[in-house]
């Protein structure tokens, strides 16, 4: 059997997944909003465009906010924010852990226990007194920082996980003949162990990501967040702040609160269907 | 061919590493060329630990094992692969040994990639063939299937059968038929008696008394990381010595006769001892004293072929 | 008869459909009788164990009855089952010996237990003590939490639980093949030691190990893919086997005594038939060197000779 062919296979399995495909679907189709989303918006961002609330109607889609912002142009641009912060942060998170988790896992012994002892110490730092400090430097704070101070947050957690998976396999049998077939290291860990984690690693990346776009909110909402633009998160608060759910403009949250779960529900349903791809004993054969 | 001296591992235990635990110790014997060696011991024994320290899986704790005259434990990284494509391993639980998410001939593909990088893949397919009839495998019905979709006395072969792709001088089998049903067990036994006849040199790890006398021509009897008795497999069957391998003859079930003498050990509580005997807390002899707790007796050899460490045969 | 089977079908339900894990199954125990259930994994042999005392959430109760000492157990009946489970029929399950709560001392499991089955414990202590004292367990043991006793020790007392409210049947599923022979032997003769105490009437000792029942067993049952090969005396499963799966079988087995180099034992080759669509007829069928025409119709569980019963149509053939 030859890699590529190993490759359709499961692509194969994939395609004939139910779960993976509503799922990806979902996630598609809010990805194709945040990009083609803005070049639709009849008004600027965050501009003061109407007098007041308005509910939906054929000039604003999506109804205006207490202050008369467009709640269309802030949806279509906060799902971008949220994704670029999902997916920066999310990601790294994920790769640190990985990496962390991997050669801890696999290599034991002393390695393991410096690797702990510095999971730990990130577990326990107190972020936001790191955050504030932070904000005391960075007069002007993009997205992009905002993501990776996530990432370099949120690992540990990813690490731990990522490590007792790494620990119990290495110790499969499998992997010693892998060892009796001089196969290297890092050949080991990422052709015989990863490729068994595949649908893990995957879970972990949408628990970081699903993490990642919540941290933001939170952050937001303290006035930690980006000091330009819009996010998901941001256009909840300020709906709380703006009491929209006393006065009744659903339309104001419900729409970014829809959008965070779908999204996370639909990469969580694409995780179950990847384990059915990734695991032939899953697969109904 | 394999030669064990006094090779020892211990483990570190207690909070702060501050005790070690014997898992093996001082054990050796030698293997030679075309030989059958069956390992018997029970649960903790240390058996599997010996295996895997000559297939340098586990670390010597000291001792040295030497394959054809050279120390194990100098081979280079480089030189790990030329070790490996003559002493290989297999292993208990064969869909355990198989990676779950690839098909069951991935491992054959791992051989082709590390040790034959250049043999084109007409030529690698005739001795992937060659080797899986072998063993006594239709490629036709073994091939391109997950490893559940096959049965364990199959995987076991397929195993044994990527040990055979290579130059294999040494075959450490680590209770590989433990986990077959009986009726498909004998013959991944009888496939390795017949390897052994074309010269292969196995070590034969057991818990099964009947399996090791079935195969072996000599058999090593540990007891809590010790070589207890040690000799020619028909000597140490009918006229065990010491009195942990006669307490083991004793309790294997025989279809043709019934237990003679009534269990007087239950088994208990054992403590760790690291001195003396380790036999001592169990031991039945009369003849037992201050010495066996005091020293650890070393293997004598009480006839050609056949030796023993219990005080009792110290003079 | 202790123990009356008729027909007893049990089937499981997997995804891909049902497995037809045990088929058709009559037979009887006698009083004092300690039955041998043998067969390779996958026969149906835990099936049977189990379907009589719990069907677990994938098995599926299909036909046949169960008479324990002339009255029906409704194993259909989860609920029902619950006077007879414990108290007239008990088991030791496969993994017992890891199955006993870590967090809970052992005296205390045990107060649960017989307090689940609305007995006085102040009434059962004892005799549990006594019990304790013949497998030579201390009873401090009861103080104690189960990781704190070795695999024996665990087995003994696991097995003085199961029996402490003195059943009519015993199940014992595969109770030595996680320990070592010495142990085995000993876990073996205790379960002989009961029944001779008269702690339980009589037992069914699953295991796949035939050596092991040839030791304690009055009788051993032959199981292949879900139906019954053959049942008699051990001696005769021993000696004189007339299905010839069990023929096969027995004579496959290492013993001690027989080398490679003197005599070569053979396996049966072919392998067991998947049972989620299992062939008609004798399962055996094609793996059978004597199989013929008649084999396509399932052969009956007949009493041959005394207390010899055989599945096999080629043995029907020539008895006759």
């Amino acid at each position: 059997m030859s890699e590529p062919k190993k490759k359709n296979e499961f692509l194969y399995f994939a395609m004939r997944n139910g779960k993976l495909k509503v799922g990806a679907v979902i996630v598609f189709i809010f990805v194709l909003i945040a990009i083609f989303g803005p070049k639709f918006a009849r008004y600027p961002l965050n501009e003061f465009v109407a007098g007041g609330p308005n509910p939906p109607s054929a000039d604003f889609y999506m109804g205006t906010t207490a202050y008369g912002q467009d709640v269309y142009a802030q949806f279509v641009y906060g799902l971008g924010t949220t994704f670029i912060v999902g997916i920066i942060g999310g990601g790294l998170a994920t790769l640190l852990g990985m990496l962390v988790g991997f050669v801890g896992g696999y290599k034991g012994g002393w390695v393991d226990e410096v690797l702990n002892i510095i999971t730990n110490i990130i577990l326990v730092i107190p972020t936001f007194a790191l955050l504030l400090i932070m904000v005391a430097y960075l007069k002007l704070r993009g997205v992009l920082i905002e993501s990776i101070f996530i990432g370099l947050t949120s690992w540990p957690w990813a690490a731990r996980a990522i490590r007792a998976q790494t620990f119990s396999l290495a110790n499969r049998e499998f992997v010693d003949l892998a060892k009796l077939s001089g196969m290297k290291t890092m050949k080991i860990l990422f052709r015989e162990i990863a490729p068994n984690m595949m649908s893990y690693l995957f879970m972990t990346f949408i628990l970081q990501f699903g993490g990642a776009i919540l941290t933001a909110a939170t952050l937001d909402f303290i006035g930690l967040g980006p000091t330009q633009g819009v996010s998901l998160g941001l256009m909840m608060n300020w709906a709380t702040n703006g009491s929209a759910l006393l006065l009744g403009y659903w339309w104001w949250f419900v729409p970014p609160g829809i959008a965070i779960t779908a999204v996370v529900g639909a990469l969580y349903i694409m995780n179950v269907g990847l384990d059915e791809v990734f695991n032939p004993k899953l697969r109904e054969m | 061919m394999l030669k064990l001296s006094e090779i020892t591992k211990t483990y570190k235990v207690g909070t702060f590493g501050g005790k070690s635990l014997y898992a093996v110790r001082k054990v050796s014997f030698d293997i030679k060329d075309g030989e059958v060696i069956s390992l018997i011991g029970e649960s903790g024994s240390g058996k599997s630990t010996i295996g895997r320290m000559i297939l340098k899986l586990t670390s010597i704790t000291s001792g040295s094992i030497e394959f054809n005259g050279q120390d194990i434990s100098t081979i280079k990284k480089a030189d790990l692969k030329d070790y490996y494509s003559h002493v290989q391993g297999v292993f208990q639980d064969p869909f355990s040994s198989c990676n779950p998410i690839f098909k069951a001939d991935r491992i054959f593909e791992i051989m082709h990639e590390e040790f034959f990088p250049s043999m084109p893949r007409e030529e690698w397919d005739e001795k992937l063939v060659e080797a899986l009839h072998c063993v006594g495998l239709n490629p036709e019905h073994v091939q391109n299937k997950f490893p559940h979709q096959l049965s364990g006395g199959q995987l076991q072969r397929f195993l044994i059968a990527r040990a055979l792709l290579l130059d294999l001088k040494f075959l450490v089998a680590d209770e590989i038929i433990s986990m077959l049903d009986a009726s498909t067990r004998i013959d991944v036994l009888n496939l390795l008696a017949d390897l052994k006849s074309h010269g292969l040199s196995i070590l034969f790890i057991t818990h099964d008394l009947s399996l090791g006398y079935y195969i072996s021509e000599r058999a090593v009897i540990l007891y809590k990381g010790t070589v207890v008795e040690m000799g020619e497999t028909d000597k140490i069957y009918h006229t065990p010595l010491h009195p942990y391998t006669q307490m083991l003859m004793a309790s294997v079930p025989h279809l043709d006769h019934k237990w003679e003498q009534k269990t007087t050990d239950l088994g208990g509580k054992v403590e760790d001892i690291t001195e003396g005997c380790v036999y001592f807390s169990r031991c039945p002899l009369e003849g037992k004293g201050e010495q066996c707790r005091a020293d650890i007796p070393p293997l004598v050899e009480v006839e050609p072929g056949h030796q023993v460490a219990c005080c009792c045969f110290q003079k | 008869m202790s123990l009356n089977i008729e027909n007893l079908t049990v089937y499981y339900q997997t995804l891909k459909g049902e497995v037809h894990a045990l088929e058709d199954a009559s037979f009887s125990l006698t009083d004092g009788e300690i039955m041998g259930l043998a067969g390779e994994s996958g026969c149906g042999k835990t099936t049977l164990g189990t379907s009589l005392i719990l069907l677990n959430g994938r098995m599926r109760y299909i036909r046949g009855t169960v008479l324990l000492d002339g009255q029906e157990l409704p194993i259909w009946d989860n609920r029902g089952m619950d006077e007879f489970r414990f108290k007239q029929v008990s088991l030791i399950p496969q993994y017992a010996m890891s199955a006993m709560n870590p967090t809970r001392r052992i005296g205390k499991m045990v107060h649960e237990l017989i307090e689940a089955r609305h007995e006085d414990y102040n009434e059962i202590m004892p005799e549990l003590k006594r019990r304790l004292d013949l497998v030579e367990l201390p009873q401090e043991v009861l103080k104690l939490y189960p990781i704190e006793l070795s695999g024996g020790m665990k087995q003994r007392m696991v097995m003085v639980l199961s029996t402490l409210l003195n059943p009519s049947l015993l199940i014992a599923d595969e109770i030595t093949s996680a320990l070592d022979v010495s142990t085995q032997k000993a876990v073996v003769e205790m379960l002989a030691e009961f029944r001779d105490r008269k702690f339980v009437k009589s037992m069914i000792v699953i295991t796949h190990d035939i050596s092991i029942l040839s030791q304690v067993a009055d009788s051993i049952m032959v199981m292949y893919a879900g139906q019954l090969s053959e049942k008699a005396p051990t001696e005769t499963i021993i000696r004189h086997a007339r299905h010839p799966y069990t023929k096969l079988l027995i004579s496959s087995l290492p013993k001690v005594g027989i080398k490679y180099s003197e005599e070569i034992l053979h396996g049966i080759p072919g392998k067991p038939p998947l049972l989620l669509d299992p062939p008609i007829g004798c399962r055996f069928r094609d793996r059978c060197p004597v199989a013929y025409e008649k084999c396509t119709q399932v052969p009956p569980f007949l009493e041959l000779d005394k207390d010899h019963f055989v599945a096999c149509w080629k043995e029907f053939e020539e008895h006759a």
